[in-house]
């Protein structure tokens, strides 16, 4: 599923005097496959951008085209965009209502008219997907688990629809450390598995710059950067500037070449930091 | 698709009618009210429309947004509108069926129907041109004598700060859930009146918890600050009236009084 964004503007509550833009002329081109990263500061235009990606808002001016189809245009079905390109929105936990873990998760799958063994089988995959065992929370009621786990009933009933295109808004906001890595490490499993796009949308530099293939960052309603997160990870002083950073390995790489220590420099992840920090290490055993 | 909703809705633009004390406005509102209630002929409604107009033009807030706030009112109106037009005795002039219009219908439909306009027109007003946290304090002023009598001003007047403050929470919240379960293929639009309301489920389960749990953490957050009703408490903002309150209550008297005088001597 390939995603084409063309001049797109949105304004919020035009004609009043609360009237703000929240996005601005954003052009945007994402490849089937590709893993996104999409981050920028609170208030940056991220979440609105992702909402039209499924018809939940109409952009003021500005096309979106997912699959070679237009989904401005009022003929086209948004229930068909909508089985296409699944979100999760921040805080998914918020959206449970059914009874059981298993018929929340069933509630997307159902309302795409799946037959009862397909549905079951899909809530099964989306559980083990999420790591959540089928057989003991099956019959529990979603509100009753944890917060943790909570989140992950939400997501795997976005998985279960198993959208081509699947967007996730701060996924890991609010989760501990441990539940954080671990429904990091979910996603990229099932993007791994299905190949499907996938686009992050995040806070957190250090998750962005372990797991996807391209970043997008946007600053009051613009796309200023995009690239992969070598190149985008270079523009310390850009990104700073407008409240963001770069992950905090990179800070230490830096810290570290002050102190005459020869390292890369477009270093961003602790495993790499690690491999080069020995390398240098040996070669001075050498000497 | 909350956006249409205008009533009870601030819009700020500083001008005269907005710096009022709210007990000036909350009583000329009342007034008002009164005064539709006094006349009994068309003639009339002449001064108060042209009062309504003047006060619109001095808040700055413009027309077009007030008589906004009388679109989810139309089906109402037409309503009563057609019930007064078939449901009163006298001249028949046209009829379908067992129902008869009549002329003295017609022209008490006319007539309820403006006030019904002009009540909601008058009403919103108050609530575009006063923020809801001066308008309860507003209340809870003009409601402390009654306190000898027994009526909890305060706590009434917080309960509706409580109210009104989370009305947009919740507007929003519904939007947001609405969302999310569109995006998971749920329909809201579509289908017959069951199949609808059994739509609803998805929304208004994940609405109440929130809701409660919302309830639950103010309380908490006001316990946690010492709250405690009514009782020796002191305001940040101590309510004052000055010249701009005379000038606006005089006004406001001047009105009621021409309406009575026209019905009583006319």
């Amino acid at each position: 599923m390939s995603i084409k964004i063309e001049n797109l503007t949105y304004v919020y509550n035009p004609g009043s005097p609360f009237e703000t833009k929240a996005l601005e002329d954003i052009n945007i081109e994402i490849e089937s496959g590709e893993f996104i990263g999409l981050i920028g500061h609170t208030g940056s235009g991220k979440s609105t951008l992702i909402q039209h990606l499924n018809g939940l808002i109409k952009p003021t001016s500005g096309k979106i085209v997912i699959n070679g189809i237009d989904i401005t245009e009022k003929t086209v079905k948004l229930s068909d965009i909508r089985r296409k390109v699944g979100l999760v929105f921040q805080y998914p936990e918020h959206q449970l209502f059914e009874e059981t873990v298993y018929k929340d998760i069933a509630f997307g799958p159902q309302n795409l008219g799946l037959s009862e063994t397909e549905i079951d089988q899909r809530v099964r995959e989306a559980m083990e997907l999420v790591k959540l065992p089928f057989d003991e929370l099956r019959d529990r009621s979603p509100f009753e688990l944890s917060g943790g786990q909570k989140r992950r009933v939400a997501i795997a009933g976005v998985f279960a629809m198993k959208p081509e295109v699947l967007v996730l808004d701060e996924p890991t906001s609010g989760l501990d450390p441990r539940t954080r890595d671990e429904v990091l490490d979910e996603i990229k499993t099932l993007h791994d598995r299905y190949k499907n796009t996938v686009i992050l949308v995040s806070h957190s530099m250090e998750d962005v710059a372990k797991l996807v293939d391209r970043v997008i960052v946007m600053h009051n309603g613009k796309v200023i950067f995009s690239g992969t997160p070598r190149e985008v990870f270079k523009e310390t002083e850009t990104l700073e500037s407008i409240g963001l950073g770069v992950p905090q390995i990179s800070y230490l790489v830096k810290a570290l070449k002050k102190k005459n220590i020869n390292l890369r420099e477009d270093i961003f992840t602790v495993e790499e930091a690690k491999e080069e920090i020995l390398k240098w290490i040996r070669s001075n055993k050498n000497v | 698709m909350f956006k249409d909703i205008t009533i009870g809705q601030y819009y700020p633009t500083g001008s005269y009618v907005h710096e009022l004390d709210p007990r000036t406005k909350i009583l000329a509102t009342l007034a008002l009210i009164v005064g539709l209630f006094i006349i009994n002929t068309f003639v009339p409604y002449i001064y108060i429309v042209a009062f309504i107009l003047g006060v619109v033009y001095v808040s700055k807030v413009p027309l077009g947004y007030v008589l906004k706030g009388l679109k989810p009112l139309r089906v109402l109106i037409l309503f009563t509108f057609i019930i007064n037009v078939f449901m009163s005795q006298g001249d028949i002039i046209w009829s379908i069926g067992p129902l008869n219009a009549t002329r003295e219908g017609i022209y008490k439909a006319l007539f309820m129907a403006i006030r019904l306009i002009l009540l909601v027109v008058g009403t919103s007003i108050l609530t575009l041109t006063t923020s809801p946290i001066s308008l309860t304090d507003g209340i809870e002023q003009l409601l402390n004598p009654m306190k000898k009598i027994g009526v909890p001003a305060h706590e009434l007047a917080m309960m509706m700060t409580i109210a009104l403050r989370f009305i947009p929470t919740l507007l929003e919240e519904t939007e947001k859930i609405m969302k999310a379960q569109m995006a998971r293929g749920a329909d809201f639009e579509s289908g017959n009146v069951i199949s609808r309301a059994k739509g609803l489920v998805p929304l208004l389960v994940p609405l109440f918890i929130s809701a409660f749990r919302r309830a639950d953490e103010l309380a908490m957050a006001m316990e946690a600050r010492c709250y405690r009703g009514g009782e020796n408490r002191t305001k940040m903002k101590e309510l004052k009236m000055d010249r701009g309150d005379t000038i606006a209550l005089a006004t406001t008297a001047l009105l009621l009084v021409i309406l009575v005088v026209h019905r009583t001597v006319l």
